[in-house]
C-alpha cells in the first residue's frame, strides 16, 4: 500500500509521456494517410483519372492510430519490454511441460478422427486437407531451412514441379496418380539438385535471392510455355486418385458400387484427407529418421558451423545438396497431391506468396521443430481462413499478423532443439544456443 | 636425426594481395612426435595451419604428408574437406568452433560422419534400420563415450556444447578432432584462455594422445610452459619466415628467438626466459 | 543498328529506375544486413503519392509543368520517406539484434501489408495518367524510316538520376551522416561507443532509401504513365536482383546492376521474346553469381578461420 504514492508519482510523468508519444504517432499517421486514404483516385468511364476526398476515413484512421498507440503504451507499461518473460509459477510450468508432451499424440489422434467427427462438414474437411498440405510443405522446407540452415525463398518452385509433373504425365500419358507420385518427387528432387549444384556455395542472402529468382523463373516458364503447360489457363481435367485402381466415382465400377453402399462425394474427400495425412506423416517419419542418421546430423552441424564441418572432412556441397533435394522431393510430393486434389492447376497457385507462407510457417514453428511447424501451419492457414470474411482486408491482416508474430516470437513457437542421440538424459537445448546457418 | 617425417612443408609461401604472410617456409614434423610452431603474434603461424588444412591455397610451395603405410599425399593439391577425409588431418581452431547447439556427444558423432555414412549405406540402410547400421552406430557412440571419458566430460555428454565452460570446450574440440581418427592432429592455440591447472591437464591429454593413439601432433601455442613441457621439436617463426628450430632446450637459449619476442612483445619474451629457468 | 541504339536508350532509362530502387536495397543491406522486402512496395507507394499529388495540383489549376514536377517530386519524396521511416520503426527495429530470419519475414509481412493497404485504399485497378511530358528529339533518321528517338521524359529520367546520384555520393562520402552510415556499416557497437547515434543513422538510411525509391516511383509514373498496387513486387525483385548483381552493399554496384538489368530486359524483349525478359534477367543473375559469388563490384568475402 505504501508503495502506491511512489507508483503514482512515477506514473504521472509517464502519462504525459504516453500522450506525447501517441500524439506523435497520430501526427505521423496523418502524414502517411493524408494522400493515400484522404484522397481516392479512380479512372472514370472515359479513362480520365478523377479523385475525391475522404477526410472522414482519414480522421477515423488517425484517431485509431492515436487510440491504438495509447493502448500499446499502456500495455507496455504493464508488461515491460517485448522480450520480458513473465514469471510463471513452477506448478503451472510443470503442468505446461506435461501438457506439452501430450500435445503431439493428442493432435495426431484428433487428426485421424477428423473425417469421422466432421463427416458431414465438407468445409472443415477441405480446410483440414489444406492445413495438412501446408504441414507437409512446412516439414519439407524445414529440412532445408530448419535443419540445414539454408535459406530457400523459392520452395514453391518444387511444389510447382511436382504439381505439373503429375498433371502433365496424367493428362498426356494417362499415368495413374500412384505411379506419378514418386515420379513427381523424383523430378522435384532432380530439379533441386540441378538448381542446388551451382548455387549452393553461395552464402546467406545471395542464396535467398537465387532461390527466389529460380521460383520466379519456373512460374514465368509455366505461364509462357503455352504448348506444354497451357499457359495462364493451366491444366484441367487432372484425374483423381484411385484406391488400388478402383475409382471413387458413382460409376458401376466405382468403390461405392463395389461395396454396395450409396455413393457420396464425401468419400473422395475423406480418401484425399487420408492420402495427405499419410504423405505428411511419411515426411515427418523420414525427417525424424534422417535426423538420427549421419546425414541429418551433418545438416545440423552445417547450420551450426560450416567451417568446422569442413575441418571434420564433411563434404559440405553434397550435404547441402542432399538437404535441398530431400526438401524439394517432399515439395514435389505435396505438389502432386495438390494437383490431384484440385483437378486443375495454373501458375497462379505458385507465386512467391506461397513460398513466403511456407517459410513463415517454418520460422514461426521454431526452426527445426516438427511439432512447432505443424502448429504454425494450423495457426497460419486456420487463421487465414478465419479472416475469410474480411475479404480484401484479409491479406492486410495476414501481413500485419506476420510482422507481429515475428516481433513476439522471433525464434518461433517452439524454440528449443531435441538432441538426436543421448547417453543418460534427453534434454531440450535452448534456441539461444542453436545457430540459424549462413546459407 | 633425419627421422620419419609425417609432414614436410617445403618452401611454402602465402601472399594476400601485396602482403606476404608466409615466405619460403620449410620444416618437417616427425611421426608420433609433438611439433610446436611458435612465434610472436602476426608471425604467420595460423596461415601455415590454414595452408596445411586446406582452408587456404598456398601461393607456392609443397606440403607433403606420408601415412604410416608409406602412402604419400600432396596436401596443397587437395581442398578443404578432402584433407580431413583422405589425408586424415584434423584440426582445432584458435577461436573454438564447436557446434554450440548440439550436445557434446552429438559433436563427437558428427566427427565420425564419413565412417558412419559408409556404415549407413549412404543413409539408405540407416533409413530402414538395418542391423549392420545399428552396430556401427553403437560403435560410434562407444568411441565418443571413450573420448568423453578421457577428457573428463562423460557426465556432461548430453549438455549443449555451447553451455560448457571454456576449458571444457577446448578439450571437447580436441576430442572431436580425435574422433575423426587422424594421422596428424593440428591444434591452434589449445591452451589459450586456460588457467594453469587446465593447461597442465591439456599437456597430459596431448602426451597421452601421442602415447596411446600414436597420433602426430602439430601445435601452435603461446603458452611456453606447455610448449616446453610436451614438444619434441619446436619451429620458431617471425614475420612469415622460420628463424630457428630445434629441441625446446635449444630454442630457449637461442638469442634470435628471444630477440624476436622482445622486439614485438616484451611480456612474451620474458615468459620464454622465465619458463627456461 | 538504329534499332539497337534505340533499345540501348530505352534500356538505360529503365535501368536508371531500377538503379534508384536498388540503392535503397543495397544501403539497407550494407548497414543492417537484411533484405528489405518491403522496399519494392515503398517504390509503389512513391508512385501513388506522386500520382495523387499530381492530380490535386492539376485540379487546382496549376499549369506550369516544371513547377508541378518539382512539387510532386518533393511531396512524394517527403511522404514516402516517412513511410520508409515508419516501416523500419515498426517492423525492423524491434528485431534488430534478433535471429536473422525474423526481420526478413517481418519484412515480407510488411510488404504484404503495404501492397494490400494500397489496394484497399486506392482500389485494384490500374491508374493511367495522360502523358505529362511530351516531345523529344530525333537523333538519327534511319534509312528504312526507323528513327532513333530520345524523348524528353527519357532525358528527365536520366538527368534526375544523375543529379540524385551525384547528390547521394556527396552525402555518403562527405557529410557527417555519410560518415556515421559507413561507421555503422563496419561495426555498430564501436560506432555507438564513439558517439554515433546508431538508431538515428539506421533510420536515416531507410529515409534516404525510401526517398530515392519515391523518385523512381515518380519516374516510373512519368515514363509508363500508370501505377498499380502490384507493381512494387516485380520492380522490387528486379531492383534487388540488380543490387545483388552489382554486389550488394556497393553503391556504384547497385547503379551498375540496375543499368545492366534494364539493358538485358530491353534488349531481350527487342531481339528475343517479351515473355521471357524476366527469365533472362533472373537467369543472368544466377549465372553471374555462380562465377562471381559476390556480384560484379562486391568485395570478395574473405573467410576468417
Amino acid at each position: 500500500m505504501s508503495a502506491n504514492p511512489a507508483a503514482q508519482t512515477s506514473r504521472a510523468p509517464s502519462a504525459a509521456f504516453i500522450l506525447k508519444k501517441s500524439l506523435i504517432s497520430a501526427l505521423v499517421a496523418l502524414v502517411l494517410f493524408s494522400l493515400m486514404i484522404g484522397v481516392r483516385t479512380e479512372a472514370g468511364p472515359d479513362g480520365q483519372l478523377t479523385y475525391w476526398t475522404r477526410f472522414g476515413d482519414l480522421a477515423v484512421m488517425v484517431a485509431a492510430v492515436f487510440g491504438g498507440s495509447i493502448l500499446i503504451e499502456l500495455f507496455r507499461q504493464w508488461w515491460g519490454p517485448v522480450d520480458t518473460a513473465r514469471v510463471v509459477p513452477a506448478p503451472v510450468q510443470n503442468a505446461l511441460a506435461f501438457g506439452g508432451r501430450l500435445v503431439a499424440p493428442v493432435l495426431l489422434v484428433f487428426t485421424f478422427l477428423v473425417p469421422v467427427l466432421f463427416y458431414n462438414e465438407r468445409y472443415i474437411l477441405d480446410l483440414a486437407i489444406l492445413v495438412l498440405t501446408y504441414v507437409m510443405l512446412g516439414w519439407g522446407l524445414n529440412v532445408v531451412v530448419g535443419l540445414a540452415g539454408l535459406l530457400d525463398l523459392g520452395y514453391v518452385a518444387f511444389y510447382a514441379v511436382g504439381a505439373y509433373s503429375y498433371a502433365l504425365l496424367a493428362t498426356n500419358f494417362g499415368l495413374s496418380f500412384w505411379i506419378c507420385l514418386p515420379l513427381a518427387g523424383i523430378l522435384a528432387a532432380f530439379w533441386g539438385v540441378l538448381l542446388g549444384f551451382p548455387v549452393l556455395r553461395l552464402r546467406g542472402d545471395y542464396l535467398a535471392i537465387v532461390t527466389l529468382a529460380f521460383g520466379e523463373i519456373i512460374r514465368l516458364v509455366l505461364i509462357n510455355w503455352q504448348s506444354l503447360t497451357g499457359g495462364p489457363n493451366g491444366v484441367t481435367g487432372i484425374p483423381r486418385p484411385t484406391l488400388f485402381g478402383i475409382p471413387l466415382t458413382p460409376a458401376d465400377d466405382g468403390l461405392a458400387a463395389m461395396l454396395g453402399i450409396e455413393f457420396s462425394p464425401t468419400h473422395r474427400i475423406v480418401f484425399l484427407f487420408y492420402i495427405i495425412l499419410a504423405l505428411a506423416l511419411l515426411t515427418n517419419w523420414v525427417t525424424i529418421r534422417l535426423r538420427r542418421l549421419p546425414i541429418g546430423r551433418a545438416w545440423e552441424a552445417l547450420r551450426e558451423d560450416e567451417v568446422a564441418c569442413r575441418a571434420l572432412g564433411i563434404n559440405t556441397t553434397t550435404t547441402k545438396l542432399t538437404a535441398f533435394a530431400t526438401g524439394a522431393m517432399f515439395g514435389g510430393l505435396a505438389g502432386a497431391f495438390f494437383a490431384t486434389r484440385q483437378g486443375f492447376i495454373s501458375p497462379e497457385s505458385f507465386t512467391f506468396h506461397e513460398s513466403a507462407l511456407v517459410l513463415a510457417i517454418v520460422v514461426l514453428g521454431g526452426m527445426g521443430s516438427q511439432l512447432g511447424v505443424a502448429l504454425a501451419a494450423l495457426a497460419m492457414i486456420g487463421g487465414f481462413e478465419l479472416f475469410r470474411g474480411l475479404d480484401q482486408y484479409r491479406m492486410l491482416v495476414f501481413g500485419m499478423a506476420m510482422v507481429l508474430l515475428m516481433i513476439w516470437r522471433p525464434r518461433g513457437l517452439i524454440g528449443h532443439r531435441a538432441p538426436t542421440v543421448f547417453l543418460q538424459r534427453k534434454e531440450a537445448i535452448s534456441s539461444d544456443l542453436v545457430k540459424e546457418g549462413h546459407g | 636425426m633425419s627421422g620419419d617425417h609425417i609432414l614436410s612443408v617445403d618452401r611454402l609461401s602465402m601472399r594476400f594481395g601485396g602482403i606476404v604472410a608466409v615466405n619460403d617456409l620449410s620444416f618437417n614434423a616427425e611421426r608420433r612426435k609433438i611439433t610446436a610452431l611458435i612465434g610472436p603474434n602476426g608471425a604467420g603461424k595460423t596461415t601455415v595451419f590454414n595452408c596445411i588444412t586446406g582452408f587456404y591455397k598456398p601461393t607456392s610451395g609443397a606440403i607433403g604428408l606420408t601415412h604410416d603405410d608409406g602412402h604419400a599425399i600432396r596436401l596443397e593439391r587437395l581442398n578443404d574437406f578432402r584433407i580431413a577425409k583422405l589425408a586424415k588431418v584434423a584440426r582445432t581452431f584458435q577461436n573454438i568452433r564447436l557446434f554450440p547447439g548440439m550436445t557434446a556427444l552429438e559433436n563427437l558423432m558428427v566427427a565420425q560422419h564419413n565412417a558412419l555414412m559408409r556404415a549407413s549405406g549412404l543413409t539408405f540402410l540407416g533409413l530402414i534400420g538395418a542391423p549392420s547400421w545399428r552396430t556401427a552406430e553403437q560403435a560410434a557412440i562407444d568411441l565418443a563415450t571413450t573420448w568423453l571419458d578421457r577428457i573428463g566430460l562423460l557426465d556432461r555428454a548430453d549438455d549443449a556444447a555451447g553451455n560448457l565452460p571454456y576449458g571444457d570446450q577446448r578439450r571437447l574440440e580436441i576430442a572431436r578432432a580425435m574422433c575423426t581418427e587422424p594421422a596428424l592432429l593440428c591444434l591452434d592455440e589449445p591452451a589459450a584462455g586456460l588457467n594453469a591447472r587446465e593447461s597442465a591437464a591439456l599437456s597430459e591429454l596431448l602426451l597421452s594422445i601421442r602415447a596411446d593413439q600414436g597420433t602426430s601432433i602439430l601445435l601452435i601455442e603461446h603458452d611456453m610452459s606447455v610448449v616446453m613441457e610436451i614438444s619434441d621439436h619446436v619451429v620458431v617463426m617471425d614475420h612469415g619466415v622460420k628463424i630457428a628450430e630445434g629441441t625446446p632446450k635449444h630454442i630457449r637459449d637461442d638469442p634470435k628467438v628471444i630477440a624476436a619476442y622482445l622486439g614485438t612483445d616484451e611480456e612474451e619474451a620474458i615468459a620464454v626466459m622465465e619458463s627456461g629457468t | 543498328m538504329d534499332y539497337f541504339a534505340q533499345q540501348l536508350i530505352n534500356g538505360l532509362v529503365l535501368g536508371s529506375i531500377y538503379g534508384l530502387i536498388a540503392i535503397g536495397y543495397t544501403m539497407v543491406y550494407g548497414i543492417v544486413g537484411m533484405i528489405n522486402f518491403a522496399h519494392g512496395d515503398i517504390f509503389m507507394i512513391g508512385g501513388f503519392i506522386a500520382l495523387i499529388t499530381f492530380l490535386i495540383l492539376v485540379s487546382f489549376g496549376l499549369t506550369a509543368i516544371p513547377l508541378i514536377l518539382l512539387i510532386v517530386l518533393l511531396v512524394s519524396m517527403a511522404i514516402t520517406a516517412l513511410y520508409g521511416w515508419t516501416v523500419e520503426r515498426i517492423a525492423y527495429r524491434p528485431l534488430r539484434h534478433s535471429f536473422r530470419l525474423a526481420p526478413m519475414l517481418s519484412a515480407i509481412g510488411m510488404s504484404f501489408v503495404l501492397t494490400n493497404y494500397s489496394q484497399v485504399a486506392q482500389g485494384a485497378r490500374v491508374k493511367p495518367v495522360p502523358p505529362i511530358i511530351t516531345g523529344g528529339y530525333t537523333l538519327h533518321e534511319g534509312a528504312e524510316g526507323f528513327n532513333v528517338q530520345l524523348s524528353n521524359i527519357q532525358i528527365i529520367v536520366v538527368l534526375t538520376t544523375v543529379v540524385l546520384l551525384a547528390l547521394f555520393t556527396w552525402l555518403v562520402s562527405s557529410t557527417r551522416l555519410g560518415r556515421d552510415m559507413r561507421a555503422c556499416e563496419q561495426d555498430q557497437t564501436m560506432a555507438s561507443l564513439l558517439g554515433v547515434d546508431v538508431d538515428r543513422t539506421i533510420s536515416m538510411t531507410f529515409v534516404i532509401g525510401a526517398a530515392l525509391a519515391a523518385v523512381a516511383g515518380m519516374m516510373y509514373l512519368l515514363y509508363y504513365g500508370l501505377v498499380d498496387f502490384f507493381m512494387g513486387f516485380v520492380a522490387g525483385i528486379k531492383a534487388f536482383t540488380a543490387a545483388v548483381l552489382g554486389g550488394i552493399g556497393s553503391l556504384p554496384g547497385a547503379m551498375l546492376g540496375g543499368l545492366l538489368i534494364g539493358l538485358i530486359e530491353t534488349l531481350w524483349s527487342a531481339y528475343f521474346s517479351v515473355e521471357y525478359k524476366d527469365v533472362a534477367a533472373f537467369s543472368i543473375l544466377i549465372v553471374v553469381l555462380i562465377f562471381l559469388p559476390t556480384g560484379l563490384l562486391g568485395r570478395p568475402e574473405v573467410e576468417k578461420v
